[in-house]
């Protein structure tokens, strides 16, 4: 095998010219594609198999023997019908979609302008505030819901939608000030500068040049942060009790079962419709998500 | 200089005092800083410090609690269920992390190699990490669903493997497997996307040279690719091990922490305990017993920053 390598590396040296390409194509099949299609299949099956559930109807659904269970023979609408039409569904939707947005807005908002103190108005210990920002985005929700919980009820907030808006921000804000103060590093300094000189003031300069050089951040920032609100699960769980204010994920799980009996078809609806806004924004926004994922990650 | 910005300033215009404050910096910090530690203080490090504080506590809902100092970590250490739930969340953590990272490091890989339809491949890889967990954990839900189980009907109807349907929820291991497997099959793409990412960075001269001195695949991995990746796997595990330490979204959905209690990891045992059966004190403690495992991860990801940078600016390749 070394040996095989040996003497065929040295001739594929000297004739590739462009980026190394040294396997040939049954190998690169066999090591590259396959696996790859392996790992495409895995990840993707359970939304196609949502998918397929969602449009089958029940008889379909409970038999394997008489219909292939891989593909709908008959949809039928009869789920999807079943969810907007007998259960709360649209004002979950609402309810998620009102509080994402809000929360979203609350904590770009906090973030611009800590991200900016921290990052161009340089105070003395702005590193530090800058870490402990960074901490508060390792403290996970699960360790804080008890407390908010008491906390909620004491501000006569329980069963609001206000007591998510006022507690997604936790999670979101230190996620958004540090993706923001890595965006603002890259925006040439002298910019303000020249502005400072020009007689702006500060906030004029935040309004009027850095903002605007940094919408790619921003909207970053800003679909993650609506991500995160619409994917956020315990804190809805805990603080909404009423079935109509119950936000997607939550009513899906707890409102769709009913005793021991498993309606498959309308519960996968109800996963496909909840996901769909998700990844439909997504899908506008791909080369976003992936650079604020990595940024994140690399700063 | 000075006398054309006295000449350009002329007109020396009357700032008022409103518009003299928000120039003067320390002002403006604070106001800056205000929504922001506003925000973070009220609800997140109060509820932090009440939560401690409840941990010592036996509150309920709808009644205030006592200090009752320890009581609440000594029973903690005499219940089965919660020593259960505590080994389990460390088995979980280190499995699916480690199961985690090989895969998405093995998927990185192979995104690195030059594909046709690379970023459509990439976009869609994402999408699993996406989709609301929840969501997401019911259909795996429904994929383990003891009687119409899509697995259970490949394996047993078409490929003939084993006898009888895979109860996969009803059986302590099962149900195990299938969590760590829903946890892993969730983490990949985050995993595979950021590593990818990190590989990205690695100057392609530096394989050439190798090849160049006849190294194979495999010494290229493991001395030019896993050394230049360590940097950013190091940040990428930290988050991964505390999100899957303290995950609750997955098994909440899936097992309820059934069957008899097994798969409770520390997070829905403390929501168990806390919300459903009303005892706050108790259900705080749990949660607050999981801080040391994350204070110990977060300090290893901050020297893992750490020298990050050293070596940033210690040597310039």
């Amino acid at each position: 095998m070394t040996e095989a390598a040996a003497t065929t590396a040295p001739t594929s040296v000297t004739e590739r010219s462009g980026p190394i390409e040294w396997a040939s194509l049954p190998r690169r099949m066999v090591t590259v594609y396959l696996p790859l299609a392996c790992f495409v299949v895995v990840l993707l099956f359970p939304f196609y198999w949502m998918t397929i559930t969602t449009f089958k109807s029940n008889e379909e659904l409970y038999d394997y023997k008489n219909y292939n269970p891989f593909w709908v023979s008959s949809p039928t609408l009869a789920n999807i019908n079943k969810l907007l039409f007998q259960t709360d569904y649209p004002s979950w939707l609402v309810t998620t979609m009102t509080v994402a947005v809000v929360s979203t807005a609350l904590s770009i908002f906090a973030s611009v302008l800590a991200a900016y103190a921290i990052q161009r108005l340089r105070f003395k210990g702005s590193q530090w505030v800058g870490l402990a920002i960074y901490l508060a985005y390792l403290v996970p929700p699960s360790i804080l819901f008890i407390p908010l919980a008491t906390m909620v009820f004491q501000l006569g907030l329980f069963d609001s939608p206000m007591a998510l808006i006022l507690t997604y921000p936790t999670f979101l804000v230190p996620f958004c000030t540090w993706l923001l103060i890595g965006y603002f590093k890259s925006i040439p300094y002298e910019l303000e500068e020249c502005a400072l000189i020009d007689g702006a003031t500060r906030l004029q300069i935040l309004w009027k040049i850095t903002l605007p050089l940094a919408v790619p951040g921003l909207i970053s920032a800003g679909i993650f942060a609506f991500t995160l609100s619409w994917n956020e699960f315990i804190y809805a769980l805990a603080f909404i009790q009423s079935a109509e204010k119950k936000t997607v994920p939550v009513a899906v799980l707890t409102q769709l079962v009913e005793g021991d009996v498993y309606h498959w078809g309308s519960l996968m609806a109800g996963a496909l419709l909840g996901s769909i806004p998700v990844a439909i924004f997504y899908s506008f926004f791909v080369e976003y998500y992936v650079s604020s994922l990595t940024g994140a990650v690399k700063e | 200089m000075a006398t054309t910005s006295q000449r350009v300033a002329l007109p020396p215009v009357e700032q008022s005092w409103l518009a003299r404050l928000f120039d003067w910096k320390p002002f403006l910090v604070v106001l800056c800083m205000a929504p922001c530690v506003g925000l973070l203080v009220v609800f997140l490090t109060y509820p932090l410090g009440l939560g401690i504080w409840l941990g010592f506590t036996d509150t309920r809902i709808g009644r205030p609690g006592e200090w009752i100092g320890l009581e609440n970590y000594i029973s903690l250490l005499q219940d089965d269920t919660y020593l259960m739930a505590v080994w389990w969340t460390f088995f979980y953590t280190f499995v699916a992390t480690i199961l985690k990272f090989v895969l998405g490091l093995w998927l990185a890989l192979l995104l690195n190699h030059h594909l046709p339809f690379k970023s459509f491949i990439r976009a869609i890889i994402l999408i699993p990490w996406i989709v609301p967990t929840v969501l997401s954990a019911i259909a795996f839900w429904w994929i383990y669903d003891p009687q119409f189980s899509i697995i259970s009907y490949v394996l047993v109807d078409k490929l003939g493997l084993f006898d009888q349907y895979i109860d996969f929820l009803g059986d302590t291991w099962n149900a195990r497997w299938s969590l760590i497997a829903a946890n892993v099959w969730r983490g990949i793409p985050f995993v595979a996307i950021c590593l990818l990412a990190g590989l990205q960075t690695i100057s392609p001269s530096l394989y050439e040279a190798a090849m160049i001195d006849g190294a194979s695949s495999w010494q290229r991995f493991w001395h030019i690719t896993l050394p230049m990746l360590m940097p950013i796997l190091a940040v990428v595990l930290t988050f991964s091990v505390i999100f899957t330490f303290t995950d609750f979204q997955l098994v909440y959905a899936i097992t309820r922490g059934g069957p008899a209690n097994s798969t409770h990891l520390m997070a829905t045992l403390a929501f168990q305990r806390a919300i459903p059966g009303g005892q706050l004190g108790e259900g705080a403690a749990i949660a607050v017993s999981m801080i040391p495992f994350l204070v110990f991860a977060t300090v290893f990801s901050y020297f893992a920053l750490a020298r990050r940078k050293w070596q940033q600016g210690g040597k310039d390749d």
